[in-house]
This record gives C-alpha cells, structure tokens and sequence, in this order.
C-alpha cells in the first residue's frame, strides 16, 4: 500500500524550487509530494545514486569480512593444545553416580543449581517444574506449568525464586515459600513475553532482573517487577538455543548461540552485538563461559565442541573425535575450567581436557539424551538431565 | 520501498562489521598461555579435577560401619 505512486496533474508552486508550473503529485510511502516535472527528475536521478550506494555498501562489506578474516588469521601463531604441552596429562578421574533423581514423568529439559549448593530445580516436557534437596532427594516444591516443553529453568541468586518458560512464549518468575501447603501456581508472574518459544533464562547478578534467549531470534532483558523490556538484542538471524552470563561481579556482557551457527556476544547496557564467532558446521545447542570470563566454549548438533576466546576474537580448540557422531546439547567447565563436560544425543557424557583438546573420560548411565548439564556452584557435583526422565548426579 | 530496506539493512550490516573489525585483538600464544595459567592456578581447589575425600565431599557415600 505504502508503495503505490499515484499520479495527478494540478498547477501551483512547487515543493522544492517554489516555481509555479504543472505539477505531479505524488505520494511516497503516504507523504504528499508536488514537485514540477524538473524537481521530478531530479529525484528519480537521486534514485538511482541510492542503487549505486547499495552496490558500493555490497562491496564494503565483502572487504570488511576479508579484512577480519586475515586480521584473525594473523594472530593464529600456534594452537592452544602446543602450548599446553607442558602440562601435566590428567590422571584417571573418579567420577561416578552418586544419585539418581526419579519424579519427573516426562522428559528433563533443563536443570539449575542453587547458590546454597544442594538444591537445584529442573522442568520437563509434562509441564512440571521440581525444586529437589540433592543431599536428600527430597522433592521441596512442585509446580505444574500450563504449557508443555518448560525448555528453561533457573534457581534465583537468592534462593527465594526459580523463572521457567518454553513452548508459552512466556517466562515466569515464581517465589518459594516455606509453607508447603501454598499452591505456588497462584503466585506464579510473567515477566517475559517472546513470540516464540523461549529456549534460556538466567537471572543476572540480582532477583530483579531476567535475561531470555527465544526462538524468534532475539535475546531479551526484564526487569521482573514490572515486566517491563529493558534492552533487547537482535542480531541473530534463526533461533536463539542458548544464553549464558559473563562469571565477574562486574561484567555486563553475556554470549548467546543460535541456529545460525553463530555465537554473539553482547552489551547488555547498549543492546550492542561485540564479537561474533562463526565456526561451526550446524544448530549451537549450548555456549557457556569459561570461569574466567575471557572465554567460551559451544556444543553444536556437527558432534563437535569448540572453544573460543574473547581477547584474541577466534576459535582456539576443538573437541572432536571420529567416534563421536552424535550431536553435542550441552556444556559445563569444572571450577578450574580444566574439565570442559559435554552431554551428547548419545546418551553419553564426554569429559574433554579443555588445555589439550584430548578426552579425559566418558561417563556413562542415562538411558536418553542428556538435555543439561551443570556443575555446582562450588564445583563438587555435576548434575545431568536427560530425556529419560531422571537427573544424576555425579561426584 | 524494496530497495530502501535491502539499503538500510546493508547500511546496518557494513556498521557492524566495521565496529568487529576496529577491536583490539590479542595473539592466541598470549591468550593461551592466561587461559593455562588460570587453569593451573585453580587447579588445586577443583573438587571434580583433584578428587576428594568422602568425610568433605557430602555427595559421596559414607565408609560403612560394620558392626564386628
């Protein structure tokens, strides 16, 4: 509609040169323009320098992307592995089930841990959301979600709340009471409104503020009173899978993977896309930062995990193997970020020695794909999800 | 207009890539060698890493007492 010209003839002075002679009227985009027939082909002329600039503009950018490919390449004087040669090699790891968490009736989609160290709250594909004591087992809350596919799930930094969303296109932010008879489905806010599903939620450093990652492309910031957007990211050109924060006090950036095969990492004061790191072969199902802040490590459905670091803006390693087909969902680093764990659609868990690029262990026991993976908070447990139906927890 | 779009959309894409191509770039032999360095450093206080013992590990099972 906005694009239909239509032509009149009337007489009068002109738009731009003030002469009064027969003019065209038109209107562009809904705005009434009368120029005369010179002003008229002054335009179109304008026209077609604007044609030009797109070509020129096509032409920046392909030199801007040779550009950065060679400045890249440039600082790629050695591999990470070589100069991780000195290291020790890791000995055998002694990490075993300690438990399994039976409840769920239905797929585990994700999982979070607790600052406290022992709970943990996880959602599945039945719509339930469980708070678990991992000392005991003990189930502390349940809720049952109206929506199927509670894709994401995470425990507040103060323990007093736990936000969950997926195929609603909506996160909510529900507050545990200590009171086990409170129906906690009553108290349940939306805080985030997507539209499509939601794939990753994370509180950043305080209960007041949610940071979500979505299927329509976007990563978005609530602030949780009040349900209002306060930044949102665009950038990404399919689906967001995954988000994760940067570890320090101070940082305000977080990394988001897509079906793009892209990984961005973002400004969360401006909105502004940083760095973005273009390596893998299909879908990044997970990214999550190294402890340090100054890198990331990514699972992608091409069986492969990478790691990239920030400062030097490029891929340092890949974990790979011929044996390994499967596509990777998720990662974790261990406290030191000398143990990078991997959960597979093969139902396995690959321990990869982050320094060397080798494979420290394999671990073995869920019976479906392992959906999450996470280490505690102080780093002596790791907890799976996996798609049959139970959570283990291995230490 | 079509082209209108498809021009801005250029214009937003040759923006970022000038803004990724201006930032200050590390040598990976730099980068790595802090990664290692912070790995090694905090390598001792790695529970799953180092291994500990079952009387502080709480998800570890307990030694079992037997009566004699």
């Amino acid at each position: 509609m906005c694009d239909q010209t239509f032509m009149a003839a009337t007489f009068g002075p002109c738009d731009n040169c003030s002469k009064a002679s027969p003019l065209m009227n038109i209107y562009i985009k809904t705005e009434a323009i009368n120029y005369c027939s010179f002003c008229m082909e002054m335009m179109a002329c304008q026209g077609l320098q604007k044609g030009e600039t797109l070509v020129s503009l096509k032409r920046e950018s392909d030199t801007l992307k040779k550009k950065l490919e060679e400045e890249r390449a440039k600082l790629n004087d050695v591999e990470l592995h070589q100069v991780a040669e000195k290291v020790e090699v890791l000995g055998a790891l002694p990490i075993k089930t300690r438990r399994v968490l039976k409840g769920h009736g239905n797929k585990v989609l994700c999982m979070d841990w607790c600052k406290d160290k022992r709970r943990l709250v996880s959602s599945s594909q039945d719509g339930k959301v469980i708070v678990w004591d991992a000392f005991t087992l003990n189930k502390e809350h349940g809720v049952t979600m109206p929506c199927t596919w509670v894709m994401a799930c995470a425990y507040a930094p103060s323990g007093c709340a736990v936000a969950c969303g997926g195929l609603d296109n909506k996160c909510s932010v529900i507050p545990l009471s200590l009171d086990r008879n409170e129906n906690l489905a009553a108290k349940k806010k939306s805080v985030a409104m997507h539209t499509n599903y939601v794939s990753g939620c994370t509180f950043t450093n305080s209960d007041n503020q949610l940071l979500t990652s979505s299927g329509d492309g976007s990563c978005a910031l609530w602030d949780v009173e009040s349900g209002q957007l306060l930044q949102s990211f665009h950038g990404h050109t399919a689906d967001v899978l995954s988000l994760d924060l940067a570890p320090s006090e101070t940082g305000n950036t977080f990394v988001s993977g897509g079906c793009d095969k892209k990984a961005n990492v973002w400004d969360m004061r401006s909105g502004q896309n940083i760095q973005s790191f273009e390596s893998h072969d299909s879908d990044i199902n997970c990214v999550k930062y190294y402890p340090s802040g100054d890198a990331f490590a990514s699972a992608s459905d091409d069986a492969t995990c990478r790691f990239f670091d920030l400062r030097a803006d490029r891929e340092v390693a890949v974990y790979q193997k011929d044996s390994i087909i499967f596509g990777a969902t998720t990662v974790d680093f261990s406290l030191s970020g000398r143990l990078l764990f991997a959960g597979y659609n093969d139902y396995t868990i690959n321990v990869w020695d982050v320094l060397k690029g080798t494979r420290a262990s394999c671990l073995f026991g869920h019976e479906n794909r392992i959906s999450r993976v996470r280490v505690s908070p102080d780093g002596t447990a790791l907890c799976s999800a996996a798609w049959d139906n139970t959570l283990r927890i291995w230490a | 207009m079509s082209s209108s779009s498809s021009l801005v959309a250029m214009k937003k894409v040759v923006h970022q890539l000038r803004f990724e191509a201006s930032i200050n770039r590390v040598k990976v032999s730099q980068a790595a060698a802090d990664l290692q360095q912070f790995c090694i450093q905090n390598a001792t206080q790695d529970p799953l890493l180092t291994g500990v013992s079952s009387s502080t590990n709480p998800f570890r099972p307990q030694k079992v007492c037997s009566f004699l």
